[in-house]
C-alpha cells in the first residue's frame, strides 16, 4: 500500500486517496476539432518512467493534488497543488 | 520417554509435560514444545501424507515452513483448517489430527495406482490427456481430476474463531530471528529506532537453534540467544514477535505479518483471536530470512525416510528426536558432515558419506573421517529402495569425465541429503527488488532495490556465523541511523566450505527420472521439467504454469533452484539467461480468516439505512438491497404476493395517495457567490434564469457526452441549490463536481456539501396528496395557484425545518417533503395518521418503478448504460443550445453522438397484453432470425401496469422514435419470438395533466 504525502494533511495510507488519473491534461475549449478533443479524453502517454498524476484525498480532506510517481519503482518525487506547473526532478529513476 | 527414537536429555521440549494427541484416530505421544512431525518421528513414523497427484506415500523432508510434503488437516467442524505443515503445528493436549489425499489409509491408497499411470500424466497433463471426447469433460474428467487432486477438504462449517487486523509504525522491521536477525535487531534497537522483530518459529535463535557446534564469546549459541533476547526485551522501543510471520511486502515498505495466537493452546481463552494480521508500515526494513537447504533429484528421492540434512539436525537437537537408526548421507557441501558428527554422537549409526564433489576436505571432513565413517568422495545416488519407507540408498562413483560408474546398494532407515543452501528471497524479490547470480556460490542473492531494504545472512549468501553476526549488526545500524553496534567474538565455528549442486543428480544409464522428483507437493519430475523444454517452453515462468513446479502450497522453497538448473541444461543457457520466477505472496499460506479479520457477517459490508427503516419493518415489509442500501420494496398484506401487493400500491398511489421513503436520493447543496455559474458549466442545462423557489429536472454528462446521473434541482436562494441526484450516484456526482471545481475551474467560488445523509425525504404523491399535507404545512399555502409543479418552499411542518418540493416522480401530484433525518420519523407519523381517512398507502420500490416506467421516466443505470446520449434517451430538451461551454458539449456535436442510427429509447407493447416481457431480451427484426442475429435494439425496463391492465416495457431501438407502430419480435431461450411494437414510451396520461392537478 502506498504512502501518499497529502500536500494539506501530510502522509497518509493509499486506502485514503482516489486515484485521478494523468495529470496536466488541461480541458480545452469547446470549440477545437474532433482530433484535439479526442486526444483530451482518452489519449495517454502510459508512461514507463516519472508519471505525473492526479490524486484525491478522498477520505480524508476531500482535495486534489498532483504527484510525481516513477511507475517503475512506485517511488514518489513530489507532491505538489493542482495548478502549479510540474516541478523538475531531473531523470530521477 | 515416549517413542522409541526419542533421545533422552536432548531437545528443547518439555518432558515433564506429556501432550497426547490423535493423528488418524491413533493416540499419539509427545511433549510440549513437540510438533506433529517430531512426535511422530519420535515412534520411528515418517510417512505422514500422500502427494498431489500419484498418491505417493511421502514424509517430512524439512523442519519448518517449506516442508511440502507432510501436510495434515488440524482440528474439527468449523475449526478444521486443512493443509497445514505437520513441520510447524504445535501439538497441544486432544488435538485432532488426520492425514490427506489418501483413500481409504495412509497405508493403502488406491490413488497410488496413479503411478502405475504416470505414462498418462505427463507436464501438462491437464491439458493433454483430458481433452477428448469433449463431452466427457464435465461428466467425468472434472470431478475424477477433483476428487483424485486436490489437497485437504474445505470445512464446510463456520468458522467460529475470530481473528484480528494491526496497524503499526516502525522505524526498522526485522524478518527474521536468527543470528543476523537478532543482531540487527539489537543493533537498531540500542541506537534508539522503533524496532519490530519477527519470526515465524516458536522461539528466536534461526539456525542457532539446531547448533550446537559454534560458541560465540565463549557460550553456545543457545545461550548467546537468550541473552540477546533478554537484552531486548529490557529496550522498551523494541518489539518481538514470535510465530509471526512476515509474508507479504507491499510498495513503501507495507510489511503484512501473520502472528499465530491460540492454535498452539488446548484451550484458548474465548475472546483471543486466532491469529492476527499486523500490517506494519516500516521507514527501513532489514530481512535476515535465512537460506533454505536444497534437496537432491534421484530416483526415489521422494521415500519416507529420506531428508534434507539440516532437518534430521533439526529433530535432533530441537526435539530430541532420531530419525532413523542407520543414516547414509548424500551431499555436495560440508554442513552435512556436521550433521553427521552430531547424529553420530547421538548414536545414530552413518552408514557412509557419499560427496559428489571429487575432492572433499577441511576440518569437519577429517572430524567425521577420524570416527571412522566412510567417506565416499566423486560419488553420486542412483536411487533409493523401498516404499513406505525408505530401506537402502543405491551409490555409484562419479568418474573423472562425468560418467557414473556401478552402483552399490547400502541398506539404510534414513537417507539424508544437501544440494547446499538457498538464500530466501521471496521478501526481497516480492519488494521488487532485483536478483543477482552469484557465480561462486551458485545461486542468486539480492540486488539493488526500490525500497528502503537490507539483506543480512545468509539470505544474502553469507553463511560464516561470524560474518553473519557482523553483518546483521551493519544492516541494523544502517537502518537504524546508528553509528556503534555491539561486537561479538565467535569463539568456535565451521567454515561453510565451497559446494552445492542444482539440478538432477548424475546417473548410470537411462534410469527413471520420472520417478526424481523436483517439486515434491505437485509430484513435479525432473522428466516432467525436461519434457517441457522439449515441447517448446523455453520462459522458466511458462515452464513452471505447464508442469506446475513451484506452484504447490511450498510456493517453489525447495523446487525452483533445481528446476532452474535443469531448465538451463537442457536449454544449454546459463541460469542468469533463464531467470528466475516471480516470487508471490504469501510467503507462506495464510488462512481465509486471517485475511477477512473482522470484515464478516453485518461487518463485511455497511448496512446503510434508510430514516423509516424500522417503520417500514414493523409494517412487515419486504426490503431489497440497493447498493449499500435497505430499502422497502413493497408492503405485502396478508395473502397478497407481490405482484398483488405492487398493484394495490399503484392503485392507492393513482387512486387516492401513497407515502415512500425517498430518503436514499443523493443530496449535495452547491453555495457560494458563482453557484449557478458552477451549475451552468456542470450540467447541461441552464440555471441563470431558474428563479428561487423553482425546480428543474437536471442531467449530468460526462466530457465524452454520455449521460451519468440525473435528478431535480431547485433553487433555494441566488447563491444556493439544493441538487439531487440518484440512490447510487450520489458520491460520484460529489467526486466529480469537486473535479471539475477544483482542478478546471479554481475561479469559481463555490462550496459542495453532502446532504443526503442530513434530509430525508418523504414521497407523497396521488391525487389527494395536497388534501393530506396542506393541514400540516404551519400555514404554508401550497394551493395550486400558490405552489405549482416544479418549485420548492421553505418552512416548517409541525414545527420540524422542511424543504419542501412539489414534484413527481408518479406523474401524480405529489410533493416531496424534506426534514432533517433524526425529525423524519415523527414527520412521517404526522403525514401518515393525517392520511388514514384519504386512503393513504405505503408503498416501496416496486411500485416507483411500475408508477416511473408507466410515465416513461427514465432510470440511468437502467435506460442508461453509458453510452447514451441525452437525445438517445428522448432528453435533448434539456441540453442548452446557447451556453458556451458545459460538461459533454463538445462531445455532443461530434457527428457520430446524432446519427440516425443510435439506439433510442421507446415504449413496447407485446401482442399479449398478459405477457410480461425480460428486461435484458434482444429486440429483432424477424420472427425467425438466423444464429447469429444482429440486435436493432433490446429491452431494459418491463411491468405489468395495473393502471393500463397490461404489459408495457420500455426498450433501446436503433432509430427507435423514427419507428414507431413498426413490429420487432423478442426471441426467447423457450417457444416462438414475442411479436412486439414500438410506441411513444409515456404509457400514461401523456398530457400531464394529473402533474399539474
Amino acid at each position: 500500500m502506498l504512502l501518499i504525502d497529502c500536500p494539506y494533511c501530510g502522509p497518509r495510507a493509499e486506502i485514503e486517496f482516489a486515484y485521478g488519473g494523468e495529470a496536466h491534461i488541461a480541458r480545452p475549449a469547446a470549440d477545437v476539432s474532433e482530433e484535439e478533443w479526442e486526444a483530451f479524453l482518452y489519449l495517454r502517454d502510459n508512461t514507463k518512467g516519472v508519471l505525473a498524476e492526479r490524486w484525491r484525498h478522498a477520505h480524508g480532506c476531500g482535495r486534489f493534488f498532483n504527484a510525481l510517481r516513477d511507475t517503475r519503482t512506485d517511488r514518489f518525487h513530489a507532491f505538489y497543488e493542482i495548478g502549479t506547473p510540474r516541478p523538475d526532478v531531473g531523470d530521477a529513476a | 520417554m515416549s517413542g522409541a527414537f526419542r533421545l533422552a536429555g536432548r531437545g528443547r521440549i518439555d518432558t515433564a509435560r506429556p501432550v497426547v494427541f490423535r493423528f488418524d484416530g491413533r493416540m499419539v505421544r509427545g511433549y510440549a514444545g513437540d510438533t506433529v512431525a517430531s512426535a511422530l518421528l519420535a515412534e520411528g513414523r515418517h510417512l505422514m501424507g500422500r502427494s498431489f497427484k500419484y498418491h505417493r506415500p511421502r514424509g517430512p523432508v524439512s523442519a519448518g515452513s517449506d516442508e511440502p510434503n507432510a501436510l495434515v488437516g488440524v482440528g474439527e467442524g468449523g475449526r478444521y483448517t486443512p493443509n497445514l505443515r505437520a513441520t510447524q503445528v504445535e501439538i497441544h493436549d486432544g488435538m485432532v489430527v488426520v492425514s490427506q489425499n489418501r483413500a481409504p489409509s495412509l497405508r493403502f491408497d488406491i490413488g497410488a495406482l496413479n503411478t502405475l499411470a504416470a505414462p498418462v500424466l505427463p507436464a501438462g497433463f491437464y491439458y493433454k490427456t483430458f481433452m477428448w471426447p469433449r463431452g466427457f469433460w464435465d461428466k467425468v474428467y472434472e470431478p475424477l481430476i477433483r476428487r483424485a487432486a486436490g489437497l485437504g477438504r474445505a470445512p464446510t462449517a463456520p468458522d467460529p474463531d475470530h481473528y484480528a487486523l494491526h496497524y503499526a509504525h516502525c522505524d526498522v522491521l526485522v524478518a527474521g530471528g536468527g543470528p543476523a536477525g537478532l543482531a540487527a535487531a539489537l543493533a537498531a534497537g540500542q541506537a534508539g529506532a522503533r524496532v519490530i522483530l519477527c519470526d515465524e518459529n516458536v522461539e528466536f535463535g534461526g539456525s542457532l537453534l539446531v547448533d550446537t557446534h559454534s560458541l560465540i564469546d565463549g557460550l553456545p549459541g543457545m545461550t548467546w540467544v537468550a541473552r540477546i533476547v533478554a537484552e531486548l526485551e529490557r529496550l522498551p522501543n523494541v518489539q518481538l514477535l514470535t510465530r509471526c510471520s512476515a509474508f507479504n511486502y507491499g510498495p513503501h515498505n507495507m510489511v503484512a505479518l501473520n502472528q499465530r495466537l491460540s492454535d498452539h493452546l488446548a484451550a484458548p481463552p474465548a475472546d483471543m483471536p486466532r491469529e492476527r494480521i499486523w500490517q506494519v508500515r516500516a521507514r527501513d526494513v532489514v530481512l535476515a530470512a535465512g537460506a533454505l537447504e536444497r534437496v537432491l533429484v534421484f530416483e526415489g528421492n521422494d521415500r519416507p525416510g529420506i531428508m534434507l540434512a539440516s532437518a534430521a539436525r533439526t529433530y535432533l537437537h530441537r526435539y530430541g528426536v532420531a530419525c532413523g537408526r542407520k543414516a547414509v548421507v548424500v551431499t555436495a557441501d560440508d554442513a552435512a558432515y556436521r550433521v553427521a558428527l552430531d547424529l553420530a554422537e547421538a548414536g545414530v549409526k552413518i552408514a557412509a558419506i557419499a560427496d559428489l564433489r571429487p575432492t572433499p576436505g577441511g576440518p569437519v571432513v577429517e572430524a567425521v573421517q577420524s570416527r571412522g565413517i566412510a567417506v565416499l568422495p566423486a560419488t553420486t545416488i542412483q536411487r533409493a529402495h523401498g516404499h513406505l519407507r525408505v530401506t537402502g540408498a543405491e551409490l555409484a562413483p562419479i568418474g573423472a569425465d562425468g560418467t557414473v560408474g556401478r552402483g552399490r546398494t547400502i541398506a539404510c532407515d534414513l537417507v539424508l541429503m544437501s544440494g547446499g543452501f538457498t538464500p530466501s528471497l521471496h521478501l526481497h524479490s516480492q519488494a521488487r527488488g532485483a536478483l543477482r547470480f552469484d557465480d561462486a556460490l551458485g545461486v542468486y542473492v539480492p540486488g539493488e532495490s526500490v525500497e528502503r531494504v537490507r539483506s543480512a545472512g545468509s539470505c544474502r549468501g553469507i553463511f560464516a556465523l561470524d560474518e553473519v553476526l557482523r553483518d546483521g549488526v551493519v544492516a541494523g545500524l544502517a537502518a537504524a541511523g546508528g553509528e556503534t553496534g555491539p561486537v561479538w567474538t565467535v569463539t568456535r565455528q565451521d567454515a561453510p566450505g565451497a559446494g552445492g549442486f542444482a539440478g538432477a543428480l548424475p546417473r548410470r544409464g537411462p534410469g527413471h527420472l520420472a520417478l526424481a522428483f523436483v517439486d515434491f507437493q505437485n509430484d513435479v519430475t525432473a522428466k516432467d521439467v525436461k519434457l517441457a523444454v522439449r515441447e517448446g517452453f523455453r520462459s522458466i515462468e511458462h515452464v513452471k504454469r505447464y508442469t506446475t513446479t513451484g506452484m504447490a502450497t511450498d510456493q517453489g522453497k525447495g523446487s525452483n533452484v533445481n528446476a532452474l538448473a535443469i531448465v538451463s541444461d537442457v536449454l544449454g543457457r546459463t541460469p542468469q539467461e533463464v531467470g528466475l520466477t516471480t516470487y508471490r505472496p504469501p510467503y507462506t499460506p495464510v488462512t481465509f480468516g486471517a485475511f477477512a479479520g473482522h470484515a464478516r457477517g453485518d461487518q463485511f459490508d455497511p448496512l446503510r439505512l434508510p430514516p423509516m427503516d424500522a417503520w417500514a419493518r414493523a409494517q412487515g415489509v419486504v426490503f431489497e438491497d440497493v447498493g449499500l442500501w435497505r430499502r422497502a420494496r413493497y408492503f405485502p398484506r396478508a395473502g397478497e404476493d407481490m405482484a398483488a401487493a405492487v398493484a394495490r400500491e399503484c392503485r392507492a398511489v393513482r387512486g387516492a395517495a401513497g407515502i415512500f421513503d425517498a430518503s436514499t436520493l443523493g443530496k449535495i447543496e452547491v453555495v457560494g457567490p458563482d453557484a449557478a455559474e458552477f451549475m451552468n458549466r456542470f450540467y447541461v442545462n441552464a440555471w441563470t434564469k431558474l428563479s428561487i423557489g423553482k425546480c428543474r429536472y437536471g442531467l449530468v454528462c460526462r466530457d465524452s457526452g454520455f449521460v451519468y446521473d440525473d435528478g431535480v434541482v431547485g433553487r433555494i436562494a441566488t447563491d444556493r441549490f439544493h441538487v439531487t441526484t440518484t440512490t447510487g450516484g450520489a458520491a460520484g456526482v460529489l467526486n466529480m463536481m469537486e473535479d471539475y471545481l477544483q482542478t478546471e475551474w479554481p475561479d469559481l467560488d463555490v462550496w459542495l456539501t453532502s446532504i443526503t445523509e442530513q434530509w430525508a425525504v418523504i414521497a407523497l404523491q396521488g391525487p389527494r396528496a395536497r388534501d393530506i399535507l396542506a393541514p400540516l404545512v404551519d400555514g404554508l399555502d401550497i394551493s395550486a395557484g400558490a405552489m405549482p409543479h416544479m418549485t420548492l418552499r421553505e418552512g416548517s411542518i409541525g414545527g420540524v425545518p422542511m424543504r419542501l418540493f412539489r414534484v413527481s416522480f408518479t406523474g401524480e401530484l405529489g410533493y416531496e417533503i424534506n426534514v432533517p433525518s433524526r425529525q423524519a420519523q415523527a414527520v412521517w407519523d404526522r403525514v401518515w395518521q393525517a392520511g388514514a381517512v384519504f386512503g393513504l398507502m405505503p408503498y416501496g420500490t416496486e411500485a416507483m418503478h411500475v408508477l416511473r416506467a408507466e410515465k416513461g421516466y427514465l432510470i440511468v443505470g437502467q435506460e442508461t448504460d453509458g453510452t447514451m446520449t441525452p437525445g438517445d434517451v428522448g432528453c435533448g430538451w434539456a441540453v442548452s443550445k446557447v451556453k458556451p461551454d458545459f460538461v459533454g458539449k463538445r462531445a455532443l456535436a461530434l457527428p457520430a453522438m446524432n446519427a440516425p442510427d443510435r439506439l433510442q429509447m421507446v415504449g413496447v407493447l407485446t401482442d399479449d397484453p398478459q405477457e410480461v416481457l425480460e428486461e435484458g431480451m434482444q429486440l429483432v427484426t424477424a420472427a425467425e432470425t438466423p444464429v447469429p442475429a444482429s440486435a436493432e435494439g433490446h429491452v431494459t425496463s418491463s411491468y405489468f401496469s395495473p393502471a393500463l391492465g397490461r404489459s408495457i416495457a420500455i426498450a433501446m431501438v436503433k432509430g427507435g422514435r423514427s419507428r414507431m407502430g413498426a413490429a420487432l419480435y423478442a426471441p426467447r431461450l423457450e417457444g416462438p419470438a414475442l411479436k412486439v411494437t414500438l410506441v411513444d414510451p409515456v404509457f400514461y396520461d401523456p398530457e400531464g395533466a394529473r402533474l399539474n392537478d
